[in-house]
């Protein structure tokens, strides 16, 4: 995980960060603003990170700490190489969106809110996501699979092998 | 737009969006270009139509055919005998919207009928990146005539003549809320509009974002003029990527056209926008919570009094409306109080948005006048229970709400009439259930929603909420005792009554009001050890129905436990439920559906 980390901390990340912080710096409450690019940009919001933020914005580490750890948007971590969300919004839950997620996390060996041992999935329950004509219905990355059943999940989860 | 024989209108909603249409509108797109008929035939792409469900959905006018669950080859069979041919693609029209041989209008299709679109009348009818297309369909015309017309007491009084109410849950009357705002003292004033949208099967907010965002835009203004500020915030979840999107687009076009910005139609208003995203917390919703997290903090509530309309954002007071109450409000203005005030009950004015899922044929958003009949929802405009199963309850207001059974499905819909059953009208999230859910199961879904949201600040909603998930995992794995049943709704009663904020207060109402319909069901789960809906999974017996086995041994093979036995050609299998650890592969194997579980 640490590896990952520090892989992502690269010098062009932090420009890009100080370019988003030009942005918003004139604005009121500029934090969250900054966390959200932050998130974006280095995919996970660790020490460094805030740290860096914590300078350019004059804001003590400790509320952006608490910030970070508030939302579950922002994480320490970075995510997998492939991000599944299975929605468990009421609408998908009600069509039986948790046996889809147990299979999916019985398949990839991985929790739900957690990242898999090779860094190559990070299990997810999202909330809805605005598609309950689809329900149950997950997301891998961008690509959206719809009006699930669990045995179609084997099929999928076996496009994102490798 | 009238130089067109054609308009093709494709939807953009989240929802259709995710199955593809986006690629059916660039497949139109290539398809008009080369067949020459680019000067004839306009595609545009829209917001959501509301029936998502046989998304993706693309009208063509005039003829006002109804095309629905397109593929992309589809678009090559249109475009050649739709609009080459002038020949409608019957086969692929919405199947309600054909019949006997003849296309009929939408408006006469089920899912239409009942409805009044006020807050959505754009929603799948203008381009909402185009701003000449809100203009041309009276777009900022109320501003207009705010600004030029009216002083800012008289805006307040239409909007409290007319009755509008909140509809981002708690239904406070809008107009004097913009009054309380107006009157209190500040040099400087903030509108916020609240599009956290945390009710997690509800996409109302969303919807309006995506298919009209300037009519938020407009309205924010307006409410700018009449209680005082120059500054807006739009507070939106940041899981709402398109809707952002396009709200940024919107307000982009209203500077440029000197909609937004300073001396709004040559008078000395001012009004300026921004966006902020909100970063997943469900508490964030709850007013004080959003100002805070506006202000760049953890968004936790803070008591009122205050509230918001005297110390507000950075401390200044501030008007905080909901999406849907904002759509509402140019519509007020142009069409009178009177007008809106003549649709809906004594109590609750005008319409409602609802997103209407769950075990329902017509999943979608559909807007429909107060008044309307729970029955009259889910029947008429939602089209029924598919499959032919049973009824069971409708869940309304999130989970802040409650279940409301079969024996209540003609109460009329406004905000007291659902109070009055345990539940609310909450945002508008509407999910319907039917005989294969659990309402333990239902009841432990939303508890575990709010333990995981709480924010921690206070003990009865911190720890209260624990204990109650707690004890329904007991009672769902078949432990729970009759004690356990009382004890749980003493500490419902406990934590809504000592919780600070709103999320805390209402957390036990899906609680509450499954008691109070359904004992039948948790006693089932306690004195039984039994799941009526088989959805329980500790309760569950997996079962070989003997005169559909085959003998063929293929659930023995799946089985990870070895607990099937039986002789393959010769006897019936049987399974050990002892042994059983419930993983459902026997059943999901079954050639000939011979397993069952309950
Ligand atoms: C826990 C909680 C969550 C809420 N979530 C929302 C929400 O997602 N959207 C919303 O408009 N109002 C939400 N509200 C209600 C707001 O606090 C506030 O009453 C509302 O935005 C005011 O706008 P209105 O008067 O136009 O309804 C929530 C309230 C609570 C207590
Ligand atoms: S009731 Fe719950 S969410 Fe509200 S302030 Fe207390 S702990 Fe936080
Ligand atoms: S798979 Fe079905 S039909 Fe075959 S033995 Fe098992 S229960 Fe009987
Ligand atoms: S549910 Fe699983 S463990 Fe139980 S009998 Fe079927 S295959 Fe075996
Ligand atoms: S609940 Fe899953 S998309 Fe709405
Ligand atoms: S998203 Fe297309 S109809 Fe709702």
């Amino acid at each position: 995980m640490e590896e990952l980390v520090s892989k992502a901390l690269t010098e062009e990340n932090f420009q890009q960060l100080d370019r988003q912080i030009e942005k918003v710096q004139g604005s009121k409450g500029p934090l969250m603003q900054v966390l959200t690019q932050a998130q974006k940009i280095f995919g996970c919001v660790p020490y460094e990170v805030q740290k860096h933020v914590s300078e350019r914005l004059k804001v003590p580490m400790s509320d952006i700490y608490g910030v970070v750890t508030f939302y579950s948007q922002f994480s320490l971590i970075p995510k997998g190489k492939y991000v599944i969300s299975v929605c468990m919004g009421t609408a998908c839950y009600v069509k039986s969106a948790q046996p889809i997620l147990d299979k999916i996390s019985e398949i990839i060996d991985t929790k739900s809110g957690e990242t898999s041992a090779d860094g190559n999935f990070t299990l997810e329950a999202t909330r809805c996501i605005g598609a309950c004509g689809l329900a149950p219905i997950i997301t891998v990355n961008e690509d959206v699979y719809g009006k699930l059943e669990v045995t179609d999940v084997p099929g999928i989860m076996e496009k994102y092998k490798d | 737009m009238e130089l067109y024989r054609s308009h093709i209108l494709v939807c953009g909603g989240t929802g259709c969006v995710s199955s593809d249409s986006l690629k059916i509108e660039e497949r139109f797109k290539e398809l008009i270009e080369k067949n020459d008929l680019k000067d004839e035939a306009k595609v545009v792409k829209t917001g959501c139509f509301g029936l998502c469900e046989a998304g993706p959905i693309v009208i063509v006018y005039p003829e006002g055919a109804f095309y629905s669950q397109l593929k992309v080859e589809d678009v090559d069979t249109i475009v050649a005998e739709h609009l080459v041919k002038g020949r409608i693609v019957t086969d692929l029209l919405y199947k309600e919207s054909y019949q006997e041989g003849e296309m009929q209008s939408i408006n006469d299709v089920g899912f239409y009928k009942k409805q009044e679109r006020v807050a959505l009348r754009n929603c799948g009818v203008i381009n909402p990146e185009v701003i000449e297309e809100y203009i041309a369909y009276d777009g900022y015309e109320a501003l207009g005539r705010v600004l030029s017309e009216m002083k800012p007491e008289e805006v307040i009084q239409i909007v409290k003549d007319s009755g509008l109410r909140g509809r981002g849950g708690g239904g406070f009357p809008t107009g004097l809320k913009w009054e309380f705002t107006a009157k209190a003292e500040g040099d400087q004033k903030y509108i916020a509009c609240n599009a956290d949208e945390g009710d997690p099967g509800a996409f109302m907010d969303r919807s309006v974002l995506e298919g009209d965002p300037h009519v938020v835009i407009e309205s924010m203004a307006i409410a700018g003029y009449a209680v005082g500020a120059n500054k807006g915030y739009v507070y939106v979840r940041a899981e709402y990527p398109i809707a952002v999107n396009r709200l940024q687009i919107a307000i982009d076009q209203a500077k440029e056209m000197g909609l937004l910005g300073e001396n709004i139609f040559g008078t000395d208003f001012s009004f300026d926008m921004e966006i902020r995203l909100g970063a997943g917390a469900f508490v964030c919703g709850e007013e004080t919570a959003l100002i805070k997290s506006i202000e760049g903090k953890r968004g936790m509530p803070v008591p009122r009094p205050p509230f918001p309309a005297v110390k507000g954002l950075f401390d200044k007071p501030t008007l905080l409306n909901n999406v849907e109450t904002y759509a509402n409000i140019p519509q007020i203005i142009l069409r009178g109080a009177e007008w809106f005030a003549s649709i809906g009950t004594e109590k609750s004015k005008g319409t409602k948005v609802f997103a209407l899922a769950g075990k329902i044929n017509n999943t979608g958003l559909l807007e429909i006048p107060m008044g309307t009949t729970l029955r009259e929802a889910i029947y008429d405009v939602g089209g029924g229970i598919p499959g032919g199963k049973e009824f069971k309850a409708v869940q309304t207001g999130g989970p802040s709400g409650g279940c409301i059974p079969a024996a209540h499905i003609d109460t009329p819909i406004d905000y007291d009439n659902l109070i009055e059953l345990g539940s609310m009208m909450g945002s508008g999230g509407m999910i319907v259930l039917d005989e294969d859910n659990c309402m333990v199961d239902i009841a432990r879904f939303f508890l575990d929603f709010t333990v995981d949201e709480s924010c921690g600040k206070c003990t009865p909603c911190r720890d209260g909420t624990k204990r109650m998930l707690e004890m329904l995992d007991k009672i769902a794995e078949g432990k729970g005792t009759p004690a356990d049943l009382a004890k749980l709704e003493t500490l419902a009663k406990t934590i809504k009554n000592a919780s600070l904020c709103g999320l805390g207060q209402t957390a036990p109402n899906p609680v509450l009001s499954t008691l109070d319909f359904f004992m039948d069901e948790y006693e089932a789960h306690v004195h039984d050890k039994r799941c009526p809906a088989g959805v329980c999974k500790a309760l569950l017996n997996y079962i070989v129905i003997e005169d559909k086995c085959k003998k063929c041994g293929i659930c023995a093979a799946k089985c990870p436990v070895d607990c099937i036995s039986g002789t393959k050609g010769k006897t019936v299998y049987h399974i050990d439920t002892d042994k059983c650890i419930k993983c459902n592969a026997c059943l999901e194997a079954c050639p000939f559906d011979a397993i069952k579980k309950g």
